[in-house]
């Protein structure tokens, strides 16, 4: 145990551990500094210098972010020397940013902004260059902006903390910029579309390939039937785009809301859950039952299948060939609905709301290529209801529409690390066994970046793993990799804590993030969601029970292995 | 990226550069060094090297790149057979060698970082060679030229390329 | 290699050292037990290599083979200091001191003083050694090294160093030998401690204070780092200690290892120094060899081991937390300190780094004590330090002097003042993180603290000296080119501060300046000075601050009245020919490059200000004093 110290900020007195940064003393003074540079979970490096504050036994300002306290240490936060410098900082900063704020996505949420107007800086003394450096809008998850860019690295430490480091730091001094290898374009880098590095960016440098535009286009269009459908952690996220509190369910003013943006049908993405977890249950079970490759890895997340297939190709017979349930959504419709309706495909117009860029590079794919017309984030659905004038907060709870609208709590939970393997247990462990009634496995929640269990289901011992974030899934990957561990299922998500944590989620102010569990808190909202549910079993859903009735037969049919499953190619990339 | 994975530099280089990565793989921060090795090899240190170097090492392109961008002595374009290098420092400095630096590029017809279509001669500059005594000098490979002014400087070029015809 | 045997090699090549240091009468009675009558050391450091002193040696072995003589020892040594009047030669007995040597110089001082009862040749000597009435004063009591005192240079044009040998009988060993026979970690710290050294690298923290605080640290794993990345342009200390005397670097590093209990070094050399590199590669092989480095250093149970590690052209890695992560691997970036190195460093372990010359104090302050250290130099800035002397001032080179010796005994005694009868307008110390001493503060005694109190700083050891033709805007605004060029990019005022600062200062040198800007100029650098991550950016702006507060008047001329009192901001320059002075000789018309001049022969000639480009081409060619610069 590390033992306490304490020290005086502004005078009032803080005990803290030892170790303790000045800034983490701060918020225990309920002070709060400012900064640019440092995310909690993500970066810490004290390299914007807007902490500064003074602090005795120390020469000049010290960055509050990195600077450990010590017995009997002084600390003065809001003196006119720090004012001053900060201002300056931002000074700086300023004279080389591309101030479009008029027209940025981060207009009103940018930390840039929101320090400027505290410190009063308006004026650009220090005159800057023009501004010359090219847009990379490669990709078509993510554009970086790099004159907008002020250099905190947080985009960099969050791609790092992916291990993935497709972006780094390039050159030195003045012109240092932040690129792929070469300046490449991103999207021929080892980038896996995952966006942690959109929500770190606190300026407008970095954002989400926006397809808003073509959204509304569709809703113009007369020959165009539109179709949204929302993926499980969108309600748990986007009330935060209308300052609704975090962890707020907003199902029924959500469905309400893109009601009011056109005419429109609104599913519930839940379904494709439930769906994906009919097939990705049988199929491990047929897995264990022939022999094949184990253990099995869930695909669900567009952004890890990417990082196999460049990273760990040699794991590619280890991927479950379930499509993502957005994908499995897209392919329903053009298929199934559209059947059903007698709607051409092509004048269906599918429009998923994900939480994450890597999906819109998922619709992209080839081999799934016009399944999902428009993928957008939650970020630009609440654009979207803000440009349509929409009182969010104001609106009624409306449902979703059928018969696409009833899906389990097992659906709800694949928003959460951990939750579509208690989902796949769940059904799994009853595919097995009929009397198997236990639907709540303890073992493979919470935000723990590794969870592993052991359950014994009729006589199959059933060992599984469940990780989030990159940097987990390889340490994990090198694991069995090595035969140092071995699984029979494992389910990975790209984004630490899953997809209430995704790059395509509502960026908060740093004050707020670095001050909350975020992950935590939109988990919550998911799991109460489940147990709320009368139905938490997917193989236990009305519409589930339907569409193979209607269409699919049973899992793993050749009608579902057509509709339902896709295929992974090695694509080597350093 | 593709067109620039064509062939780069011969198998013996390819096979050196496999050597140098091999044995120091498991040093600690062993990075700079492959990259000084390489650039020795090579000359510079283009795409498909910095490539092998990363495979071999099992870290990102990205990295690699980082590091090579953040050193000057580090290059990604070919250099000259012959490397001129000014010294800018500050003894050297006080001493006129910008007027030195600017008599080689206007001699040559390029600019300091760059290499003469001809291949035989690129300009860098340099912070102090130590040889402040001799100010201002510059640097042809590891030949030093010292107590320069700007009209000994197509002499001593003129030097270089007559030996290059030889 | 047990003591005994480092003991019997001291004392079989003692004798051949001591010719070398002791006055010519003892010398000469000494040379009679070395089996060599004379001895010839050539410099062979970079100074002098640069001048070709190898074609000097290569001469020298030709001609004593031609000549027949095989009782003269040819010596490759390090730097002798005076680099101005490289390559050097000296032979002993006598201690001729000839200079400037040619190939032909060498071959006649074979021929003529080499050979059995030759003379000296002294039209080929130093000058300065050469009394008005022929006689020959030695050396050591010329003006340059008069007032020096060569502790850490102690062996540098001494020894050859690239013989192990040479290096243990001129004492680089015999301090390891104490400390591993007769002293605690414990008392190696406050020997050193007690000597009052500080880090002479720049920043002057007490080196046994940084030793006792990484022994403290906890771990079984440490290092012990030399920082050998000399990047202040214009210094050239460290690389003549590791040329002259390498192994004196790795005994001291050694030693610091037994003190803090590391048994791993690292030298973090600059790759610009290559022969610096060869002679440290060698020096290492050596020692390994002769069991000085390696397990169970001489007999005793303490293992240490030393890698070299190059840079790759980035100043900032002279900055100890960028130099270690540069040794890491990786783009050399400072860390923010608190840790500090001593408790967290290199690869995350306690580590202390020294740079070349304080290593080189070590041996010294161990076998003589830390009191007589601390006898020399001022109370609180122990020792001596060494500075590169260089720009205008006659004798270039290298010098060794007592902390606490004017600036005026420097320039006018050791340096022999300035050339060409210029004026000595300011001395630059600290390069691009130090600042100017003008003439009025020339009789500043030379230490850590009086430095800073006018507002400059130690820094390594370069010592650029000014005259009367540098301006001092257009000398600030070189540092910034540097200091901008150099930044890592970590942190914002650095990054963006040294840019805009550069920009401001290149406006005001094109004549654009505007008085708000010296208001920014100052602000921002008291902002970087006060906010910036690593000592890099904090003085950055010290070349700035420094002039404004001697020579203020000159940022004002060149925003106000748009007038460059040296003569060198070519913006603010015109030409133009005096007609009273012009004999139409027609030699500036010929000369100028872009035939911005016209006028007929034994015509006054006029000089068009729209096409001239400032070069002074036409000035430099008038034999009549006539073309005006204003």
């Amino acid at each position: 145990m590390a033992k306490d110290v304490t020290l005086k900020i502004n005078n009032i007195s803080v005990t803290v551990p030892e170790g303790t940064t000045i800034l983490q003393a701060a918020r225990k003074a309920h002070i709060e500094i400012p900064t640019l540079c440092y995310l909690k979970d993500v970066s810490c490096v004290g390299s914007c210098r807007m902490c500064v504050v003074e602090a005795t036994g120390a020469r000049g300002l010290v960055a509050a972010c990195v600077y450990p306290v010590a017995e009997g240490m002084e600390v003065r936060t809001n003196t006119e020397k720090c004012r001053e410098s900060r201002k300056m900082t931002l000074e700086l900063l300023l004279s080389k940013h591309k101030k479009k704020c008029l027209s940025c996505e981060r207009n009103h949420n940018c930390e840039l902004q929101k320090l400027s107007l505290g410190y009063g800086v308006d004026e650009d003394r220090f005159k800057g260059e023009d501004f010359v450096l090219p847009i990379d809008t490669s990709a078509p998850y993510v554009v970086r902006d790099n004159d907008k860019c002020i250099n905190c690295m947080r985009c960099v430490a969050a791609c790092r903390k992916q291990s993935v480091n497709a972006i780094g730091p390039i050159g030195r001094g003045f012109n240092v910029h932040i690129g792929s290898a070469f300046d490449m374009p991103l999207y021929e880098s080892v980038c896996v579309g995952c966006g942690q590095c959109i929500v770190a960016c606190p300026v407008g440098a970095l954002s989400e390939r926006s397809t808003i535009d073509e959204v509304w286009k569709a809703f113009a269009d007369p020959t165009k039937k539109v179709v949204f459908f929302t993926a499980p952690s969108i309600r748990a996220t986007l009330g935060e785009a209308f300052d609704m509190p975090i962890g707020t369910n907003v199902e029924g003013k959500m469905v309400a809301a893109i009601r009011r943006l056109g005419n429109c049908e609104v599913f519930n993405m839940d379904v494709t859950a439930d769906l994906t977890i009919m097939e990705e249950a049988s199929e491990l079970i047929n897995r264990i039952k022939t022999g094949k490759p184990m253990p099995m890895f869930t695909s669900c997340c567009p952004a890890w299948i990417k990082f196999v297939e460049q990273k760990y190709p040699e794991m590619i017979p280890h991927l479950s060939s379930c499509k993502s349930p957005q994908q499995m959504f897209g392919a329903l419709l053009k298929t199934y609905w559209c059947e059903k309706h007698h709607i051409r495909p092509e004048d269906l117009f599918t429009v998923s709301v994900i939480p994450c860029t890597a999906k819109k590079y998922e619709c992209h794919r080839p081999e799934m290529e016009g399944e999902v017309n428009a993928a957008i984030t939650t970020r630009e659905l609440a654009r979207m209801i803000k440009t349509a004038g929409i009182k969010f907060t104001e609106l009624p709870d409306e449902e979703f529409d059928n018969p696409f609208a009833t899906a389990t709590g097992g659906g709800a939970i694949f928003g959460a690390t951990g939750g579509v393997m208690e989902a796949a247990l769940r059904t799994a462990a009853h595919m097995l066994d009929g009397n198997f009634e236990v639907l709540d496995f303890f073992a493979v929640r919470g935000s723990n970046p590794i969870k592993e269990a052991t359950y014994l289901v009729a006589g199959h011992t059933l060992r599984v793993a469940v990780a989030s974030g990159l940097e987990n899934a390889a340490v994990l990957l090198e694991q069995i990799k090595s035969g140092e561990k071995h699984y029979d299922f494992v389910e990975i998500m790209a984004c630490p804590g899953g997809c209430v944590n995704g790059g395509g989620q509502p960026t908060l102010s740093d004050s707020v993030r670095n001050s909350t569990e975020l992950k935590e808190a939109r988990a919550k909202a998911l799991y109460m969601s489940d147990t709320k549910n009368e139905l938490r079993r997917s193989s236990g859903s009305p519409v589930i029970d339907m569409l193979y009735e209607d269409y699919f037969i049973f899992p793993n049919s050749h009608k579902s292995h057509e509709v339902l499953h896709t295929s992974y190619k090695e694509d080597k990339r350093i | 990226m593709k067109e620039c994975e064509a062939a780069c530099g011969t198998a013996e280089q390819a096979e050196k550069l496999k050597a140098v990565i091999e044995e120091s793989r498991s040093t600690p921060g062993c990075l700079m060094h492959i990259l000084q090795e390489a650039q020795g090899i090579y000359g510079y240190l283009p795409l498909p090297v910095q490539k092998t170097i990363a495979e071999g090492l099992g870290i990102s392109l990205a990295e690699v790149y980082g590091v090579v961008t953040f050193y000057s002595q580090f290059s990604l374009k070919p250099k000259g057979k012959y490397r001129v290098s000014v010294c800018l420092g500050t003894a050297c400095y006080v001493k006129g060698s910008d007027k030195i630096l600017a008599e080689v590029e206007k001699e040559l017809g390029i600019k300091c970082g760059e290499c003469t279509e001809d291949g035989l001669f690129s300009i860098d500059s340099c912070r102090c060679v130590g040889a402040c005594g001799l100010a201002p000098v510059l640097m042809i490979n590891e030949d030093v030229h010292g107590k320069l002014t700007p009209e000994m400087v197509k002499g001593i070029l003129d030097k270089y390329r007559e030996e290059a015809k030889a | 290699m047990t003591i005994q045997e480092l003991e019997a090699i001291r004392k079989k090549k003692k004798a051949l050292i001591d010719v070398r240091r002791v006055v010519r009468e003892q010398g000469e009675k000494l040379a009679k037990q070395t089996g060599y009558r004379k001895q010839v050391l050539v410099c062979g450091g970079t100074g002098c290599t640069s001048s070709h002193s190898m074609k000097v040696i290569a001469q020298l072995e030709e001609s004593l083979k031609e000549l027949g003589i095989n009782d003269v020892l040819l010596v490759k040594t390090g730097c002798f200091g005076l680099c101005a009047l490289g390559p050097i030669m000296i032979v002993y007995p006598e201690g001729a001191f000839y200079a400037q040597m040619t190939p032909e110089h060498a071959k006649a001082v074979a021929e003529k003083h080499l050979v059995k009862g030759g003379k000296i040749v002294k039209e080929l000597l130093y000058q300065g050694t050469v009394a008005s009435d022929g006689s020959i004063i030695p050396f050591a009591e010329t003006p340059f090294y008069k007032k020096q005192m060569r502790i850490a240079l102690r062996n540098c044009g001494v020894i050859a160093p690239e013989d192990i040998e040479e290096a243990i009988a001129a004492g680089d060993y015999e301090a390891l030998e104490k400390v591993l026979t007769s002293m605690t970690p414990d008392d190696v710290i406050n020997e050193i401690s007690a000597s009052g050294l500080r880090g002479r690298g720049g920043a002057g923290f007490p080196t046994g204070r940084k030793w006792s605080f990484a022994k403290a640290s906890a771990g079984d794993i440490k290092y012990v780092c030399c920082n050998a990345d000399e990047g202040d342009p214009g210094a050239f200390m460290d690389r003549s200690v590791l040329e002259g005397d390498p192994h004196c670097v790795l005994e001291a590093m050694t030693i610091a290892g037994y003190a803090i209990g590391a048994h791993q070094g690292y030298i973090y050399v600059r790759a610009e120094y290559p022969v610096a590199v060869e002679r440290l590669k060698i020096a290492i092989a050596q020692a390994r060899e002769y069991g000085l480095l390696g397990k169970n250093i001489l007999g005793s149970s303490f293992d240490f081991d030393i890698e070299i590690r190059l840079g790759a052209g980035a100043f900032v890695c002279g900055e100890e937390t960028a130099l270690m992560t540069s040794i890491e691997g990786h783009r050399g970036e400072p860390r923010p300190r608190p840790p500090f190195p001593a408790v967290k460093g290199l690869f995350g372990k306690p580590t202390i780094l020294n740079n070349v010359e304080t290593w080189a104090n070590i041996n010294p302050i161990i076998t003589r004590g830390a009191a007589w250290f601390a006898g020399i130099g001022t109370q609180t800035s122990t020792g001596t330090k060494v500075f590169a002397l260089g720009g205008k001032i006659t004798n270039v080179g290298l010098v060794e002097v007592p902390m606490g010796t004017t600036l005026r005994e420097i320039v006018e005694e050791i340096g022999g003042g300035i050339p060409n009868g210029k004026k000595f307008k300011a001395a630059q110390t600290g390069g691009p993180s130090g600042g100017c001493i003008p003439a009025e503060c020339i009789d500043t005694p030379i230490d850590y603290d009086s430095l800073i109190a006018i507002g400059s700083m130690m820094g390594s050891g370069g010592m650029i000296i000014l005259d009367e033709d540098t301006c001092m805007v257009d000398i600030s605004k070189f540092y910034l080119e540097f200091t901008a060029d150099e930044s890592c990019g970590k942190c914002t005022p650095c990054r963006i501060g040294t840019k805009r600062l550069l920009q401001l200062l290149t406006k005001i040198t094109e004549g654009k300046g505007e008085p708000e800007d010296l208001v920014k100029i100052e602000e921002l650098a008291s902002h970087m000075k006060q906010s910036s991550l690593c000592a890099l950016g904090q003085s950055a702006p010290n070349p700035i601050l420094s002039t404004l507060r001697y020579f203020r008047q000159e940022y004002v001329d060149h925003i106000e009245k748009k007038h460059c009192d040296a003569g060198v901001c070519k913006a603010l320059l015109t030409y133009s020919i005096d007609p009273a002075k012009c004999r139409g000789c027609t030699l500036c018309a010929r000369n100028c490059p872009t035939h911005a001049i016209t006028g007929k022969v034994r015509e006054v000639h006029v000089i068009d200000k729209d096409i001239c480009i400032k070069c002074g081409v036409c000035m430099a060619n008038c034999k009549f004093g006539a073309v005006v610069r204003q």
